[in-house]
């Protein structure tokens, strides 16, 4: 049983990094637009986990990501600061009961899961683009990208994780 | 001590979160302000080898369309070497053609990982330090020119884009010997500007745009691109240009590569300068 969570969370680290880079960093909507995907193995991590081991896996998806799109440093500080506020965002969506053992996010309604991975996306995106710009001079430029790319991430985001649905954990 | 220790377990998370953004900040910072990585980058030998795999097979996706580019730039080229032969009356049989006289050697290479939506754009091409590429070579396209080589590694390297903030080359309008520092105002990645252009010189929407003289990274006189419109700088006292390239930057395949032979040379002789400038 356990191993068999750790080959899905291997398989899910490695698929959502490949198709972040191949794809999703080439896609350049508008000139701009690149949605960022790879914010669906937080979402889908189990919950019960080691929240350390949680915290560092995390990193190492932003710091992969980063060598990847030569960004060093800037995926991996915005998936780093949501991977340690989910537990507060998760009290945020589903309220307490999210902590008892018998929680499924395929059972909470559709609407509580969409807030879940809207907040992610957006705090994700915020930090990222702040330490992308790193000037406040643009702050504009800023907030135009954040709504942007928030968007685009949002609707495929809420795509693929239909289409994969997680149905037994 | 007993309370320290509990309050590292109480925090251990909150701590390792503050360690990890700390490391990734510095490594932010550091590449905003200086070079990036010598080994963290697109470049190294896994993700280049990733990009190397995708690009063997996408390639074949608009491989008509590379060919009639190439095609187009052989018969360009052709054309100005026949027109040469006759206007000199030079021919090319009996020049003679020491290698040791060729300034600029070029070597040719293909982008396995293009960029142009981020701020600080880098790609990565295919060819590394084995094929003889070393740092600050220029990079052209068959249209304009590219960017500079940042980073090597043995079989691939890290291109700085002129996309990038960090960027800043040296160009001039054509016919005038007046050079000003292209650089990148984010915006658009088909656009780019020329800015410290002196007030009292006259331009003209359509003028083009060549590499100056005074790099010793690119050779003078390579296309960049045209005006498409100015405006004055803060003090009113030098243009910024804005420039739209001949390049499609985010459609290019083919690249090559060019280096200087006299670069090291001019260097040394330029830090000998006492006042660095």
């Amino acid at each position: 049983m356990a191993s068999k969570y750790y080959f899905i969370n291997i398989l899910r680290f490695v698929l959502l990094a490949l198709v972040q880079v191949l794809l999703c960093n080439k896609i350049g909507f508008l000139g701009f637009i690149n949605p960022m995907i790879y914010i669906l193995f937080l979402y889908w991590y189990p919950i019960k986990q080691n929240r350390a081991a949680f915290i560092i896996v995390s990193f190492l998806l932003g710091f992969i990501i980063d060598i990847f799109s030569d960004t060093l440093g800037i995926h991996a500080a915005s998936t780093v600061t949501i991977a340690y506020l989910r537990p507060a965002i998760m009290r945020f969506c589903f309220g307490v009961n999210y902590e008892f053992q018998s929680f499924k996010l395929a059972s909470v309604p559709r609407i509580q899961q969409i807030t879940y991975i809207a907040l992610l996306i957006i705090i994700h995106h915020t930090v990222f683009f702040i330490l992308e710009v790193f000037s406040f001079e643009n702050f504009l430029l800023i907030l135009k990208k954040i709504l942007a790319v928030s968007l685009a991430s949002l609707i495929l985001c809420i795509l693929l994780s239909s289409l994969f649905s997680v149905k037994k954990e | 001590m007993q309370q320290i220790i509990n309050f590292i377990f109480r925090n251990k998370n909150l701590l390792l979160y503050l360690f990890l953004l700390f490391i990734s900040i510095a490594l932010t910072i550091r590449s905003h302000s200086y070079h990036q990585s010598k080994f963290f980058n697109s470049a190294n030998s896994i993700s280049g080898g990733v990009y190397n795999a995708s690009n063997n097979v996408t390639t074949y996706f608009n491989l008509e369309k590379e060919n009639q580019k190439l095609v187009q730039e052989n018969m360009r080229l052709r054309s100005i070497l026949f027109n040469k032969e006759y206007n000199q009356e030079v021919q090319i049989d009996s020049t003679k053609f020491d290698s040791t006289l060729i300034t600029y050697k070029i070597i040719a290479a293909r982008i396995i990982k293009n960029s142009y939506s981020n701020l600080d754009n880098y790609i990565t091409i295919n060819k590394g330090s084995k094929d003889g590429v070393i740092q600050d070579m220029g990079v052209i396209t068959p249209d304009g020119i590219l960017g500079i080589v940042e980073n090597t590694s043995q079989n691939f390297s890290q291109v700085q884009s002129i996309l990038n903030r960090k960027s800043n080359l040296n160009a001039k309008i054509k016919n005038t010997d007046n050079f000003g520092s292209l650089v990148w105002n984010t915006k658009d990645y088909n656009t780019v500007q020329l800015i410290d252009i002196p007030r009292r010189i006259p331009v003209k929407v359509g003028d083009t745009i060549l590499t100056g003289a005074a790099s010793s990274i690119f050779p003078e006189n390579i296309p960049i691109g045209t005006i498409k419109g100015w405006n004055l700088d803060v003090s009113k006292s030098s243009y910024s240009i804005d420039i739209a390239l001949f390049n499609d930057m985010s459609n290019i395949k083919n690249v090559y590569l060019v280096h200087n032979k006299d670069r090291a040379e001019i260097e040394l002789l330029e830090s000998q300068k006492p006042n660095g400038q």
